[in-house]
């Protein structure tokens, strides 16, 4: 209990702190409900379902040119 | 030979460096601002002295705000190692995972804790105990920014792991190799003491605005003192880590080292040259001057690359067409061995899908042979190998050249602090005004000489930029760039201006 009076004491006494919070937060909120969600998924985890899917994938990627001049 | 859009691969590039130096704008003074928040608040408690608390609250307050403004945009960075670094950060992951994730609970544990204690457990803890969480905030920040350098260091000289043909992973094999690397620490030692002089700088900047405008007199003298002293240690032992980093550069990635000094043809006793103009039109191999102007001081390069002043300093025509006299291979050497890896490397992969035991262990014992050479399988032509020796070359000397001015300015600063002269010396407080901006320079620009300079690579030797990347579309990386830079361009507005206003107010209100 007084840990919890002691950050929510901190907390409600911030000055310039508050501001800053909101910041955090909108910056938080823009990185992660939009560009991570809508711009900056995970291209291996989404386009493909297991490990191995994906680890074919990139030593396909690694060879392509040696496939290629072969 | 291989078929990527340099149009991508350069969106992609630009937009990782972009974010990186937007994040390294607030990464040194948080790492050096919060040492001296220790100081100011160890004076204190040694002397009672509730100036020194005053003092200590106010810079306390800029700390906040600084790393505020800068808390979560690295997370930026490892959205781009998903999405446009997907081959990247399959093949380093399992190298990465667990420094980062150090860093992250430590981070966590370190902020929720410390951190709270730091601001808001004034008049709630005893006065030791809350000196003691300000210096573990302090050490804290400061061990987090070991692993992020650690992984950085481990790209420039990647060590302590062996490639898995059949995951298509680096593996790490020897966790100790790879943390006391000896880039990683060099990297280390060199940044964060490059932080602690830029942290030094900003309080010079801000103490001397107050200074100028007559506010706050004897707050800023008291903090000039702090802030020359720490500074002016800072920036000497940022020259000798320079130094070391400079020896290990010269070691591990000599293309680098040849870069950073325009060096084209090489030599025992070579000169580093103090200040220069490049010869833009200059090509490896050919008979230009590289240089239309140039100070060099004899035999200094060789001293510093090989710890012997009669020593040979490689140059770029070296690296890239081999000098068998100096037993150095050259790039077309090695990009043939690279494309034999790769060759075997795509044999294996095919005799692994068709089931055949036998070949592909075959494959497996051959790709070995020249696995180290990987990376310049990739490159097109031997000239591929050589970053943009204009921007390397510019950006080392900027920041060696800045670099050298600081313990000047830190020194005079302190000398006549301690004298009671300073604010007399009318000429002294617009450089003191202006030390930040040039700390902040100086901190880019040795940014832009560690990663332009090791360019083409992403992995040193292993894997180019250009097969590191994600075959995306160039518009997406583009849009994503844009968007970055306009809500993050906001963003810093927002926060400065909040800097300034706190500034403007004071240690009063604080």
């Amino acid at each position: 209990m007084k840990v919890f009076s002691f950050y929510r004491d901190g907390f409600a006494r911030m000055t310039v702190g508050k501001t800053l919070w909101k910041i955090i937060f909108i910056k938080l909120l823009v990185m992660f409900a939009v560009l991570k969600l809508f711009f900056f998924p995970n291209y291996l985890n989404t386009n493909f379902e297991t490990d191995k899917q994906r680890g074919d994938y990139v030593l396909e990627q690694l060879t392509r040119p040696a496939t290629n001049s072969n | 030979m291989i078929d990527v859009d340099p149009s991508l691969v350069n969106w992609s590039r630009a937009q990782f460096a972009f974010t990186a130096m937007y994040h390294w704008i607030f990464v040194p003074i948080t790492l050096g601002l919060s040492f001296l928040c220790a100081f100011f608040e160890t004076i204190y408690l040694k002397t009672g002295d509730e100036e020194w608390k005053k003092i200590t609250r106010f810079w306390m307050t800029l700390f906040g705000i600084n790393f505020a403004i800068g808390v979560a945009t690295g997370i930026i960075l490892e959205f781009e190692f998903g999405t446009n670094w997907s081959n990247y950060s399959w093949m380093v992951g399992d190298i990465f995972g667990a420094p980062l994730a150090i860093e992250g609970l430590f981070a966590f544990f370190m902020e929720a804790s410390f951190f709270a204690v730091m601001f808001f457990g004034w008049n709630r803890f005893s006065k030791g105990f809350h000196c003691f969480s300000t210096w573990m905030v302090a050490i804290g920040s400061n061990l987090s920014a070991v692993w992020i350098l650690v992984a950085n260091g481990w790209m420039q000289n990647p060590v302590g792991m062996a490639f898995n043909a059949d995951t298509a992973r680096f593996e790490m094999q020897n966790f100790t190799e790879v943390v006391f690397n000896p880039v990683a620490i060099s990297k280390f030692t060199h940044t964060s003491s490059s932080g602690f002089v830029m942290a030094s700088a900003f309080v010079l900047t801000v103490s001397c605005w107050y200074l100028i405008k007559g506010r706050h007199v004897q707050m800023a003298k008291k903090s000039i003192v702090v802030a020359s002293v720490f500074g002016l240690v800072a920036s000497l032992f940022v020259a000798f880590t320079g130094d070391e980093a400079a020896y290990e550069v010269a070691q591990k990635q000599p293309m680098k080292l040849a870069a950073m000094e325009g060096l084209y043809v090489g030599e025992r006793g070579a000169g580093l040259v103090a200040a220069g103009i490049i010869n833009s039109s200059k090509d490896p191999g050919d008979v230009q001057d590289a240089f239309l102007f140039e100070v060099k001081i004899p035999q200094l390069l060789s001293l510093l690359a090989n710890r012997e002043p009669g020593s040979f300093v490689p140059g770029i025509d070296d690296l890239v067409f081999g000098n068998t006299e100096e037993n150095i291979m050259g790039v077309n050497t090695m990009m043939e061995k690279g494309r034999v890896a790769l060759t075997d490397l795509a044999a294996f992969k095919n005799a692994k899908k068709n089931n055949n035991e036998d070949a592909t262990a075959v494959a497996l014992e051959r790709f070995k042979v020249n696995e180290k050479y990987m990376g310049y399988g990739y490159l097109d032509t031997p000239e591929e190998a050589v970053p943009p020796v204009s921007t390397v070359f510019y950006s080392f000397h900027i920041m060696a050249i800045l670099g050298s001015m600081f313990p000047v300015i830190f020194g005079a600063f302190l000398f006549f602090t301690l004298q009671g002269t300073v604010t007399e010396k009318r000429w002294l407080l617009p450089v003191g005004l202006f030390t930040g901006l040039l700390a902040l320079f100086a901190q880019q620009a040795g940014w832009v000489t560690a990663e332009v300079g090791r360019q083409p690579w992403a992995i040193q030797g292993l894997m180019p930029v250009k097969i590191a990347t994600t075959n995306l579309s160039v518009t997406s990386v583009q849009i994503t760039f844009a968007m970055f830079a306009a809500v993050f361009t906001l963003l810093l507005i927002a926060e400065i201006s909040i800097m300034l206003k706190a500034i403007a107010a004071g240690p009063e209100v604080h």
